[in-house]
């Protein structure tokens, strides 16, 4: 890891959570497969934040506990608590890692691609919101761990053997 | 770790004591398969939110394979074996009767070799459930992920749709006596609403 990353504070976002930071901290989540993390920077005010998005649509389940797992209502919120923060919703940039298909030859009942879906719903409310996407690194079959630096709003992705791509 | 409320200590024995008899018949007929001794932990029966599983096996970036297997008919659920990498290599090399550390990746070979390792340990499993309970069970194709522990597991909540509920969690770790060949894994079954009321009542435990 560079040094830079040493006197920087890292925060851990959970999965199905979402976690805010300023310059200079670090947001990072682990091991994303099919779900997707969602970057949203602001350039100006140097406000990021990060959510852990489980699932697509919480119109299809009852009972919601945490909005944060569902693309639908995660989304909106982030983006509503960072505005509170100082953040404008017009500079607001996105970035979208993850939704894989991790699991090759599924049967029947576990074919529907959630990781694909997962990355359309955030496509899809994120445009409904006005916000663009910058960068994506969606798809294939592997896991990645996502990290944001809100110093420049950088999204670096590492998978397994360490390799690290930054978008 | 709480446990089910409706599940009295004796419910819970049941089936720490029902994952005993499966799990050691399934070590029985790996063994066979890899004409080697294998021991396990006394398996733990617990009610726990399925994101949880990953804690109890390591950390979000370690690389591990994971057989998962459905499961259907009268306990109807998914059975999953977890084995970090070092010990997936190992038991490659011991099915292919290979010197341990011959194997460095999984090809498809490799692959096949983990997936039936899931496979005969779910059938002798299930075998030994039914052989206690009359209750048929069958157990689909094995899938097999290999990748960070984190993406694998959570991608098999949400594919199988545990993602709301707390999840019956027999858990066993397996492992070889000899040092220099330990083989480590984690075995879990987790069972579908209903599932356990009709394990109960086949063993004639009725649930309150």
């Amino acid at each position: 890891m560079e040094p830079a990353a040493r006197s920087n504070v890292e925060i851990q976002v959970g999965i199905a959570d979402y976690k805010i930071a300023m310059d200079p901290g670090r947001l990072i989540t682990l091991g994303l497969g099919s779900c997707v993390g969602v970057s949203l920077y602001d350039p100006l005010s140097r406000l990021g934040g990060l959510l852990h998005v489980m699932l697509p649509d919480s119109t299809q389940f009852n009972n919601v506990t945490k909005p944060a797992k569902f693309a639908d209502l995660g989304i909106p919120l982030i983006i509503k608590e960072m505005q509170s923060l100082g953040a404008s919703p017009g500079r607001i940039q996105a970035k979208l890692v993850g939704g894989a298909q991790m699991f090759l030859g599924l049967d029947d009942k576990m074919t529907l691609n959630i990781g694909h879906r997962n990355t359309e719903k955030s496509r899809e409310i994120l445009k409904k919101m006005g916000i663009p996407i910058l960068d994506e690194e969606v798809g294939g079959n592997r896991g990645r761990t996502m990290i944001l630096d809100t110093r420049n709003g950088q999204v670096t992705i590492r998978t397994l053997g360490n390799k690290l791509k930054v978008i | 770790m709480a446990n089910h409320p409706e599940l009295s200590s004796t419910h819970m024995d049941a089936l720490r004591e029902i994952s005993n008899i499966g799990m050691g018949n399934a070590l029985t007929s790996l063994a066979q398969l890899v004409n080697r001794r294998i021991n396990m932990d006394v398996p733990v029966a617990t009610f726990i939110p399925f994101e949880q599983t990953v804690d109890l096996i390591g950390g979000s970036e370690e690389l591990v394979s994971c057989v998962s297997i459905r499961i259907t008919g009268d306990v109807p659920g998914l059975v999953l074996f977890v084995f970090n990498w070092e010990s997936t290599l190992k038991l490659v090399d011991m099915l292919m009767g290979q010197e341990p550390g011959t194997t460095s990746e999984l090809d498809e070979i490799g692959q096949s070799a983990v997936m039936e390792v899931g496979n005969v340990l779910t059938g002798a499993f299930v075998g030994a459930i039914y052989s206690l309970t009359a209750l048929e069970m069958k157990s689909a194709v094995p899938l097999l992920a290999y990748d960070m522990l984190g993406a694998v597991m959570t991608s098999l909540m949400v594919a199988s749709g545990r993602v709301e509920e707390q999840v019956l969690l027999i858990e066993t770790r397996l492992f070889q006596e000899q040092a220099e060949n330990n083989i480590s894994g984690h075995f879990f079954m987790l069972t579908e609403p209903g599932s356990i009321e009709r394990l109960f009542n086949a063993l004639g435990l009725s649930m309150t």
